[in-house]
């Protein structure tokens, strides 16, 4: 199968999609002539010159025009430069484009709610605190939110091609650091349900639950430990809401021991809702106590050597998975 | 502007509902019937009734929390939006929206955005679809004067100018933030020079005169219609009322309220227009204000034998599609 980045597959859904619907627009900051801040959009700009929009530096008058557009039943695509400057606008995803289809009570005109929120999230360009976070704690909490967060560009291009045909608010986070990493995608068209949480690599000792670039990690921490004899399962939600409990519990129903990886800091760290709900069905078959591997509860620091530390790695994910074999 | 008498009666009875079916929750408030914060807008009825004229079910409104009477003016079923109000199963948001977010998309009506500023921002969405689906629509935002100084109100003007969208900017000016008076929250009184600065066509008109209303907004959708951007207006008007039924009103005199119920009430103002041009006599007003009576207390009637909304309700309408487990 041919491979292409996470960033050409996030475009090659969004040049799919909108081939196919005239009423997909995008709109965000530089992503027009420019090709966006990380040339996610790159050239998109020239085959629908009326539909990839520029922006002022105005982050709620963005998110105004894609809710009152998606509200109207278009399609609308903001761009938020950074994951960062959602809380910038974070009033319409909490109190506005997350509440309005149950405050109005599903009226007739009042359905439609398709807004995918596209945002670059993560550690990795020394970029500083307020530049490099993973914000998925901060919106899961948030009913009537939908949450994505792929980890390659198979599921990038599946997901948002779901996202894109369904008819709810959806939040895409994208990992800067995946951007470029080449991964098969095939070429004809597909979509991921979101929802479906998705097996990395099958294991039958610990079970390792990892998003976004963490996966990565911890499918090298999985191999190291192969060679000890020790089986890794490392299962990718993909989705924080719907969050697909079944397939995460089927895992630890499997192994019994639990290793939770998200790369945020650790308090209020959106594995937390994963580790209650594993408590709360599988607390008597677990040979263990499950382990988070999260952030430092510190800003992100900007040298290279102090975000490095901050971001935990494969030896961080190994020392947590032996953590769970004691 | 000649306005026929057709329009005047309309203008007329709409304002007369207005006053009718805010004036009973003054009442059903304190019985108990209409739970949470009611806002009234008594006293500024013009405003609603001078803007809503103009607009068709696939315009859109976006109105203030004291907006009952957009409602009502827009055509919406008075016992639904009274049943919301009351929080019954069959009330326009099925009771979840309540009396600050009662709405009926049906109509255009969006209800309330109760987050000040951000309804100005959102109503340009709409508006956007207007413009490049080119159906000739347009979307009004209505505000007040605590919500003008909220950033995302200027980020919306902007966005309303650069892009040329038919929104159109009122600002109903009550002069009372809660109970900020304007002296305290801008240094200038009129806020025209706010959206000209942006380059948005600007209009400051009494909002107590329903035809300065009406003619003011009547240029605004015209300009929109056509497809010539935004438009601003600022209408200058009163609250008779606390800023929700309960408010003790300690930063204004009982004086201030009086002297504009009794010189400055829009419907006593367009009543003497109406007698001066012979378009109705004194029994034909009567008449109507008995008419729009009689359709508040079937309204409250219908409110008071709906069903209170209930679980089904509470879980309902989250998502469109939800796959996975339940939360």
């Amino acid at each position: 199968m041919r491979e292409i980045t996470m960033a050409a597959a996030i475009r090659e859904a969004l040049r799919e999609e909108m081939r196919k619907d005239n009423e997909i627009y995008l709109l965000g900051e530089d992503i027009g002539a420019y090709g966006g801040a990380m040339g996610v959009t790159g050239d998109l700009f020239k085959e629908f010159p009326e539909r990839v929009l520029d922006t002022p530096i105005s982050e709620c008058g963005i998110m105004g025009i894609a809710i009152g557009g998606a509200y109207s039943g278009m399609k609308m695509v903001p761009e938020i430069m950074y994951a960062d400057f959602l809380s910038v606008c974070f009033d319409y995803l909490l109190n506005q484009v997350s509440k309005n289809r149950y405050m109005t009570g599903m009226q007739e005109g009042g359905k439609d709610a398709c807004m995918v929120l596209r945002t670059p999230t993560g550690t990795g360009l020394r970029a500083a605190a307020q530049h490099s976070q993973c914000m998925e704690q901060f919106l899961i909490p948030i009913p009537g939110l939908k949450i994505v967060a792929p980890s390659t560009p198979y599921d990038a291009k599946g997901l948002l091609k779901a996202a894109l045909r369904g008819n709810d608010p959806v939040v895409f986070l994208e990992h800067k650091m995946l951007y470029y990493t080449p991964g098969p995608v095939p070429e004809e068209d597909y979509i991921i349900p979101l929802g479906q949480a998705d097996v990395k690599r099958e294991g039958t000792d610990v079970t390792v639950i990892a998003s976004q670039q963490m996966v990565n990690r911890s499918l090298a921490a999985a191999e190291t430990l192969a060679k000890e004899g020790i089986q890794i399962e490392v299962v990718d939600p993909r989705c924080f809401n719907p969050l697909d409990m079944d397939t995460i519990l089927k895992s630890v129903h499997k192994t019994k021991r639990v290793v939770l990886v998200n790369e945020a800091s650790g308090t209020g760290n959106a594995v937390n809702e994963i580790y209650v709900r594993i408590m709360d069905e599988a607390f008597n078959e677990l040979k263990a106590a499950p382990v988070k591997v999260c952030g430092p509860d510190t800003p992100i620091p900007f040298a290279p050597q102090l975000e490095d530390m901050w971001t935990r790695d494969e030896n961080d994910i190994i020392e947590g998975i032996r953590k769970a074999l004691k | 502007m000649t306005v026929s008498a057709d329009v005047m009666k309309k203008l007329y009875g709409d304002m007369q509902l207005v006053r009718h079916f805010e004036g009973r929750l003054v009442d059903l408030v304190k019985q108990g019937l209409a739970p949470g914060s009611v806002h009234l807008g008594l006293g500024q009825e013009a405003c609603m009734a001078g803007t809503c004229i103009h607009l068709s079910d696939e315009d859109t409104i976006g109105a203030t929390h004291r907006e009952h009477g957009v409602l009502l003016c827009r055509g919406v079923d008075p016992g639904r939006t009274m049943a919301e109000i009351f929080g019954r199963a069959n009330g326009l948001c099925k009771g979840k929206g309540g009396s600050m977010h009662t709405c009926d998309l049906s109509k255009g009506c969006l209800g309330n955005n109760a987050i000040l500023g951000i309804g100005q921002s959102i109503i340009n969405g709409y508006t956007f679809a207007n413009k490049v689906r080119k159906n000739g629509k347009v979307g009004v935002t209505m505000y007040g004067d605590g919500a003008s100084n909220r950033g995302d109100i200027h980020e919306g003007m902007n966005f309303a100018a650069i892009w040329k969208l038919p929104t159109i900017f009122i600002l109903q000016d009550n002069q009372y933030a809660m109970s900020t008076h304007i002296s305290k929250s801008r240094s200038m009184s009129d806020e025209t020079k706010r959206a000209e600065a942006y380059g948005i066509p600007a209009k400051r008109v009494d909002g107590n005169d329903v035809l300065a209303v009406m003619e003011a907004v009547g240029e605004a959708v015209e300009r929109g219609r056509k497809g010539e951007g935004p438009s601003f207006i600022q209408l200058d008007t009163y609250r008779w009322r606390g800023h929700f039924e309960g408010d003790p009103n300690t930063y204004r005199t009982k004086a201030e309220i009086k002297d504009w119920m009794e010189h400055n009430d829009p419907i006593k103002r367009f009543e003497k227009v109406l007698l001066e041009q012979k378009v109705m006599t004194e029994a034909e007003m009567q008449a109507v204000s008995e008419e729009k009576k009689g359709i508040v207390d079937a309204a409250q009637k219908f409110a008071e034998g709906s069903e209170p909304s209930g679980a089904k309700e509470m879980y309902s309408d989250v998502y469109y599609h939800y796959e996975g487990s339940d939360k």
